[in-house]
């Protein structure tokens, strides 16, 4: 059930994609999300679809891996595509009662689809190819010339290495949790919306016990063991360029170019 | 109420790369009146089984059968399965939510759909029965409590459904020697009074003996050994290979033995011990 959820999870590998180095990642990642709101054809996202599937194909990460994370944001998705189609002027293609549906509202649905899934599994992408430890590395380096306007970048990172790190063990907490009140005759399938979100408090309550549980204890572990912040830090696994690392840089930029060249001329 | 276990097998995360099998081909079965002890060192698979026992985790393959009701099939109403068995979780306080102990203990027959009158002399019950005093601890927070007193609210949570089966996983785990004792009067009472059957999950092999009428020793998801206390506890070296022990009293005999004193085997009271020793002395 709740331990379906694959997103934002690692997925043990060495390929090429696996090998570069975080901050690589994240900034390529970044252009890409950035190249998807800039992208408004069906060619563009052909050409943004096509990228996509050249990284995954290289990751070797299985495509069933992939889409089981989708899964549970396919709600979301279904629910944001029917909006869209509901809510555009245009030709009228045809109505239900003060609804209708135009064939701008199909456009732009598809659309909008279309780039919400590219951008989850684009993402989706960097986490499963990244350790969380290499991956809040590479974001506290890409901050660290941030610090010198007061932002607190070491903090931040470590802020997401254990939010990161805690995401299974909420999981298997929540898992446990669900099952105790089931077993206590709880129901969380059947009922109407108001009735199921309701049946939650049973889980949330416990759920938030634990997690500040969990927390405090982790902060008294730190304490024990003189932990103090960023300053002066050294790290175990240093960070540097390769020559992958710089291949890739050429070939997001030309990607982005591409993108940038479609919008414009095509 | 009998339960019967036929060949089930559970795989976690199965298709994944990191699939697991929790369990293997376990049979066996549960008379009415048993107090069935569960041993088998952490990972053998015993938590596993036991959210099988009320259709929690579903096999793999093979059939639980609980008073004539194939649970595993696939339209059996889970809400009937969870009346009668009732599952104490490990450290069962972690799922303590209402604002009173009243309310939380009403949890469980409320979700059975029982009539108010039926839900208030149930929680009163079952608060008395763990041992608590109804009336000074019917409006604390759950939250106020001792760690013992909190682990006896939880199970009174259970108890209040009358499950004519209680099972329990590791109850004494993190308890001081007291509240752990009073906790094992706690449940045979509850096996004298409500549950006809008990299944106990512990690591005490002095508690798994001393109350127990039969014993399933799990190693790696297998079911390694079933029979009464006397026999598990009289393979001394079999159990001491899986990494688990004997009774202090069992213990002491073996030692004994191997001494060149001629006492018998299987013995974990202290009463037959003391019998054995002077016999052997005399
Ligand atoms: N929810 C789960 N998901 C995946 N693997 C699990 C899960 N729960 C238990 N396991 C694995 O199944 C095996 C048996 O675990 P468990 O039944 O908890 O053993 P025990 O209660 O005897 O310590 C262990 O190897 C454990 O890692
Ligand atoms: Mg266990």
């Amino acid at each position: 059930m709740i331990r379906d959820i694959t997103l934002g999870q690692y997925y043990q590998g060495e390929s090429v994609i696996h090998k570069l180095d975080p901050r690589t990642k994240i900034i390529a990642t970044i252009c890409y999300i950035v190249a998807l709101f800039v992208v408004d054809s069906f060619i563009g996202f052909g050409i943004a679809t096509a990228a996509l599937i050249i990284v995954i194909a290289m990751s070797r990460v299985p495509v069933s891996f992939i889409l089981r994370g989708l899964k549970p944001i396919f709600l979301i998705l279904l629910f944001t595509f029917v909006l869209n189609l509901f809510v555009y002027d245009g030709h009228v293609l045809f109505r239900i009662g003060f609804l209708k549906i135009t064939d701008e509202g199909v456009y732009k649905a598809t659309f909008m689809a279309a780039r919400l899934i590219l951008l989850i599994i684009g993402s989706s992408m960097l986490t499963l190819t990244t350790k969380p430890i290499s991956l809040t590395d590479g974001i506290e380096s890409l901050l660290s010339p941030f610090r010198r306007f007061g932002l607190p970048a070491h903090e931040l990172a470590m802020m997401m290495t254990i939010a990161l790190r805690f995401i299974p063990t909420l999981i298997d907490e929540t898992d446990k949790i669900m099952k105790a009140q089931q077993a206590r005759g709880a129901d969380f399938e059947s009922g109407n919306i108001f009735n199921r979100a309701k049946s939650l408090l049973p889980i949330l309550i416990p759920l938030f016990i634990s997690a500040f549980r969990i927390a405090q204890d982790m902060a008294m572990a730190m304490e024990a063991r003189c932990y103090r912040g960023g300053e002066g830090r050294t790290r175990m696994h240093k960070m540097e360029y390769e020559k992958r690392d710089y291949i890739a840089a050429v070939i997001v930029v030309l990607f982005f170019a591409i993108i940038i060249f479609e919008r414009i001329y095509i | 109420m009998p339960i019967e276990v036929r060949n089930i097998t559970h795989i976690y995360s199965k298709g994944m790369p990191e699939e697991s099998v929790a369990l293997s081909d376990v049979s066996f079965h549960v008379d009415d009146g048993c107090f069935l002890g569960i041993i088998g060192h952490t990972g053998s698979g015993k938590s596993t089984l036991l959210q099988h026992l009320n259709g929690l985790l579903k096999p793999d393959d093979g059939q639980i059968i609980v008073d004539g009701v194939d649970i595993t099939a696939p339209k059996t109403k889970m809400v009937d399965i969870r009346k009668k068995v009732g599952l104490v979780f490990q450290y069962p306080e972690y799922q303590l939510f209402e604002e009173d102990v009243k309310t939380d203990v009403a949890f469980g027959p409320k979700n059975l759909g029982l009539s108010e009158e039926e839900i208030d002399l149930r929680v009163r019950e079952s608060i008395e029965l763990v041992g608590l005093n109804y009336d000074e601890i019917k409006d604390v927070s759950p939250f106020d409590l001792s760690g013992g007193q909190k682990r006896r609210v939880a199970i009174a949570g259970v108890i209040a459904m009358r499950p004519k089966v209680l099972i329990l996983d590791e109850p004494t785990a993190g308890l001081d020697p007291k509240a752990h004792r009073e906790l094992l009067d706690t449940i045979v009472e509850i096996h004298e009074t409500i549950s006809s059957i008990v299944v106990l999950v512990s690591h005490d092999m002095n508690d798994v003996a001393r109350l127990t009428d039969k014993v399933l020793v799990m190693e790696n998801g297998r079911l390694a050994m079933e029979s009464r206390p006397e026999e598990i506890f009289a393979e001394g070296d079999a159990l001491e290979e899986m990494g688990l022990g004997l009774p202090d009293v069992t213990g002491l005999m073996y030692e004994l033995k191997k001494c060149g004193i001629e006492v018998g085997e299987g013995i974990f009271s202290p009463e037959a011990a003391a019998e054995e020793i002077a016999k052997a002395l005399r």
